[in-house]
């Protein structure tokens, strides 16, 4: 038959029943003119055509069935009744959308966000051929010096190229304020190993690639739609960078992803010497700077790549000398690039995942449970439609349609919930997520989650249908119904066994996690960071330049602005301290600028301390609140003509000169042929990179009495108040020194806290966010358990308060029941939880895996949800009547 | 075994009727039914239309609505090409039938 004809029928179904009806009123007609042709009155002949006719409504729906698709008109029927039935049972149909809906929709929505981090290839042609390259140093990875680089990329037979590439912050003059941009220097092969091209113009010559080459620059097409006026013939064009002019040379496609430095807008040659390679080992050539990427010839492993690069790095040969501190004696880290950038949020991102997977299969679970649960009070109807004679199969159908309805329409609820997570996922992602803006909703993700919870629905609907045949066999409709479902109920109650357990595990983990972060926040930064505002000054522009004729012009003039500057600061109202320092705590400013060796008085040549060199303003440790432990702070008599003096740490004190007095020691921070440093006093130890991390020891001296003159350096400022009111009046204060020095990172020390943990914090929130889904299913599935429970032992309550049990017996006999289930789930979710912990270790900070505390809270708050959960049915239990009861049977 | 149910013998006469006579309404087929079999077979409204629309839909027949002689509107028959060997096919079965439902009766 032609189905598409029946569809149409189907579609047309008002049109057919008119036409049907119009045909059956013609034919009556028909008989009519026949019959009074024949004599008959009008009215005897239409009687008379009526009762041979037979009832009209019935022959025409029986028509109309001929014509309408048997298969689709009753899949219709079905749903209709699907839809009856769920609104029948409004508890149930909305319980059953709402768990599908957020497993769907957290699992959608997580999928979503972890796939394009984790999974998907990074947006360059054979990506899996990009390497990253890093020295190692204790373990940790670290970056290389240019003469490095230079002998790794001529030496290698694994890779088609070697780039090399920093940051490079320059500051666009020209317009209203001066702008700094985030770009970066790189070396001439660098868009080759990403394998991307500019857009409109060039990519670097290799002979543009050399040490005072010329300025050009390539920039992005978001830097040149907003800043440069997105014209065309921006190609051969200069503009004004640091006070010097660039011709730029391309323009990156829109969809360029630089993954390696999202924010990049600008791109320019490295500008190395290669001439001082062999001669000066203290020339920037010999600096760490530099981070390596490569791409592998075809063909070649990472493995391969990797032995390459270690037997080089194992075996120096006379042609390329290298300094002691770039050896590369500890050997290399060669990484997918991939794994490489999304290495700080690999462990958060399948922490999640883990969770959320866990929310998915509690939603699965849930929702069987739901079905028996509603399967077994439905047993009846079940039983009674077979004895009438539906078949096996009609059973079956409706119930898979009724099991489809609730998927269909927990699915539509979840794209909501998933869309939703991913936009708030986007906007809570911390700074540490790479490739935040390639997350979309993902289509596998959600049909992925979508089959799954179907699936699960749609067996756990069959399992009534099942018991109804057996029912048939047996022909017994009305049977007793604690009988036949002692079995489903151990299902159910297996199942919110399983629920309780999986809760425990997420609640385990959400618990770690937030005794981490309470840890982390009560780690004392060292200093006070309430009402600081900061904000970072970069100085740009040749008045700033030494030349031969004034070897020191720039370098006063630096000193001079930034102290002109920090007047200016001081004197906005408002203000109760400020401050200059070279590296401001709680940033990766350490991490840019490095360490650097301190060198005490009768140090062995090797010897020394790695410490952070915080060039500060006099004032300083005042502004921050750093506590003075012995000696003095620096002030302003701590100037280029006097005595160089330094501040050294706590914990610096304390392990060089333990017993004794730090004060009046002598040191060499930096260069050795200086005079020497004398200690003056000792502070408190300040986290310098994160919270987390114990730092190495760190020392302070004044600008004036440091060996070189920062270019930039951050503003601390002690509000009398509300610090971040006054960023624009501090921000001005600056400017009317110079309005052409560009000021960043403006922001209040609260906010760097915050950021700073970032990563756990979202972690965090999305795990609370799980447990306490997890928490509400699990009661849910007790409370349904147990109240199911209670309806069919109805009788059973009864005789038993009939025959003398008191209420509190009858109230102990309904919450032995669920707490056993509760206590027997929380038992296996400990053991769980156990396990699953080791997946959070590299998150947890200050608190075991194991932490005893958190667990036992865990449990107590299961079991109290429990509790609540069987309270409501037991309560309902102690009101049974016993001789309702009775009489009901 | 061929499809040998009182449904088949009812098709058979509606394709059948409508071989001979070309186009025809419902109300006809069932006066022409009565007539040509001397009133012997009587086609029920009731199995008739649900008839010619399944018969309609599986392609054997066509319809369309047209005027009767007296100027009324009504839903005209005809047979189409799958119908014409649908009929011979039934024709086949139905010649069966009788066959073996005589060799029963003769059966002693």
């Amino acid at each position: 038959m032609g189905l598409l004809q029946r569809i149409r029928n189907l579609r047309r179904r008002e049109g057919v029943n008119a036409d049907i009806a119009e045909e059956l009123r013609a034919h009556i007609d028909l008989a009519v003119e026949e019959m009074t042709r024949h004599g008959m009155s009008e009215a005897a002949a239409r009687r008379e055509a009526r009762l041979r006719f037979g009832n009209p409504v019935a022959l025409r729906e029986k028509t109309v069935h001929a014509d309408a698709a048997l298969g689709l008109a009753s899949i219709w029927a079905d749903i209709r009744f699907g839809l009856r039935q769920l609104r029948r049972a409004p508890g149930f149909a909305l319980t059953s959308i709402a768990v599908l809906a957020l497993g769907i929709g957290a699992s959608t929505a997580i999928f979503s966000a972890v796939n394009p981090i984790l999974f998907e290839p990074l947006p360059f042609p054979h990506a899996n051929r990009i390497l990253t390259v890093w020295s190692t140093f204790e373990g940790a990875r670290s970056r290389l010096a240019f003469g490095n680089w230079r002998e790794l990329s001529e030496r290698n037979h694994s890779l088609d190229a070697l780039a090399a590439y920093q940051p490079w912050q320059p500051v666009l003059l020209g317009s209203a304020q001066p702008e700094r941009l985030s770009g970066q220097r790189v070396s001439a092969s660098f868009l080759r190993v990403l394998g991307v091209e500019p857009w409109l113009g060039r990519d670097f010559l290799p002979a543009e690639d050399r040490y005072h080459g010329p300025n050009v620059a390539i920039v992005s097409a978001r830097l040149w739609q907003s800043k440069l006026g997105g014209d065309r013939g921006i190609v051969g064009r200069a503009v004004t960078l640091d006070g010097d002019r660039y011709t730029v040379i391309g323009v990156m496609p829109a969809n360029f992803e630089n993954v390696l430095s999202p924010a990049a807008d600008i791109w320019t040659p490295l500008d190395y010497d290669t001439q001082t390679l062999s001669s000066d080992f203290e020339s920037r050539e010999w600096g760490n700077h530099l981070y390596l990427v490569g791409r592998m010839r075809p063909g070649v492993t990472r493995q391969a790549a990797e032995r390459d690069l270690d037997t080089i790095a194992a075996h120096p040969v006379a042609q390329y000398v290298r300094p002691q501190w770039a050896s590369l004696q500890h050997g290399l880290i060669v990484d997918f690039l991939q794994a490489d950038i999304t290495r700080d949020v690999r462990p958060a991102l399948l922490a999640i995942m883990g969770a959320v997977l866990l929310v998915l299969l509690m939603a699965a679970v849930n929702v069987t449970n739901l079905q028996l649960a509603r399967g077994a009070q439905r047993q009846g109807e079940f039983a009674m439609r077979v004895t009438l004679g539906a078949g096996r199969m009609r059973v079956i159908r409706q119930l898979v349609t009724e099991s489809l309805l609730l998927a269909a329409l927990g699915g539509a609820a979840g794209v909501g919930i998933a869309v939703a997570g991913v936009r708030a996922l986007v906007a809570m992602g911390p700074p540490a997520l790479p490739r935040i803006h390639a997350i979309h909703c993902s289509a596998e993700a959600f049909f992925f989650a979508l089959a799954l919870s179907t699936l699960v629905g749609v067996l756990a609907g069959l399992v009534p249908a099942l018991h109804a045949s057996r029912e048939e066999l047996r022909g017994d409709a009305q049977r007793n119904t604690a009988r036949a479902t002692r079995s489903d109920s151990w299902t159910r109650r297996t199942l919110v066994v399983t629920e309780m357990a999986l809760a425990l595990t997420l609640l385990a983990g959400a618990g770690l996690l937030l005794r981490s972060m309470h840890r982390l926040l009560s780690v004392d930064p060292g200093f006070d960071p309430s009402h600081l505002l900061t904000l970072e000054i970069n100085t740009s522009g040749h008045e700033f330049d030494d030349n031969a004729a004034a070897p020191d012009a720039g370098t006063r003039a630096r000193r001079r602005f930034f102290e002109q500057a920090l007047e200016a600061v001081r004197r906005v109202p408002g203000v109760q301290a400020a401050g200059l320092t070279s590296n401001l705590p709680l940033t990766d400013d350490a991490v840019i600028y490095g360490t650097y060796g301190a060198h005490f008085e009768g140090d062995p040549p090797q010897g020394g301390n790695d410490v952070f060199r915080y060039a500060v303003s006099p004032g300083y440790c005042e502004a921050m609140r750093i506590p003075l432990r012995s000696g003095r702070l620096l002030t302003e008599q701590d100037s280029a003509a006097a005595p160089p003096a330094v501040l050294i740490s706590e914990s610096l004190a304390r392990s060089r000169f333990p017993g004794q007095s730090a004060l009046g020691k002598r040191v060499h921070v930096g260069p050795m042929d200086l005079p020497w440093y004398t200690v003056v006093g000792v502070v408190g130890d300040v986290k310098q990179n994160s919270l987390a991390l114990d730092e190495p020891d760190a020392v302070y001296l004044t600008e004036e009495q440091s060996w070189f003159a920062d270019n930039t350096m951050s503003v601390v400022v002690q509000a009398h108040g509300n610090s971040a009111a006054l960023a624009s009046a501090v921000e001005n204060a600056i400017w009317s020194v110079n309005k052409d020095q560009a000021l960043v990172r403006v922001t209040t020390m609260d906010a760097l806290l915050q950021a700073g943990e970032a990563t756990l914090r979202f972690v965090l929130i999305l795990f609370e966010a799980f447990a306490l889904v997890a928490l509400a299913l699990a009661a849910t599935g007790i409370y349904g358990v147990l109240s199911g429970s209670v309806t069919e032992r109805t009788r059973e309550i009864g005789v038993r308060a009939a025959l003398g049990a008191s209420r509190g017996a009858i109230l102990a006999l309904v919450l032995r029941q669920g707490m056993t289930m509760a206590a027997v789930g929380a038992a296996l979710g400990l053991a769980a939880a156990m396990v699953a912990s080791q997946a959070l270790a590299a998150l947890l900070f200050g608190v075991s895996r194991l932490d005893p505390l958190t667990y036992l809270a865990v449990t107590a708050l299961l079991l109290a949800a429990a509790g609540a959960a069987c309270a409501i049915p037991a309560a309902r239990a102690v009101a049974v009547d016993p001789m309702q009861a009775l009489r009901s049977e | 075994m061929a499809k040998n149910d009182l449904q088949g013998t009812l098709d058979l006469l509606v394709l059948k009727t409508l071989a001979q006579l070309g186009r025809l309404h419902g109300y006809g087929i069932v006066q022409h039914i009565q007539r040509v079999s001397d009133e012997l077979l009587r086609v029920e409204e009731g199995s008739l239309y649900p008839a010619l629309h399944r018969m309609e839909q599986s392609g054997w027949i066509a319809s369309e609505w047209a005027l009767t002689e007296t100027g009324r509107r009504a839903k005209y028959y005809k047979l189409t090409a799958p119908g014409r060997r649908r009929l011979d096919e039934a024709e086949k079965d139905f010649e069966e039938l009788v066959k073996g439902v005589r060799a029963i009766l003769r059966y002693a």
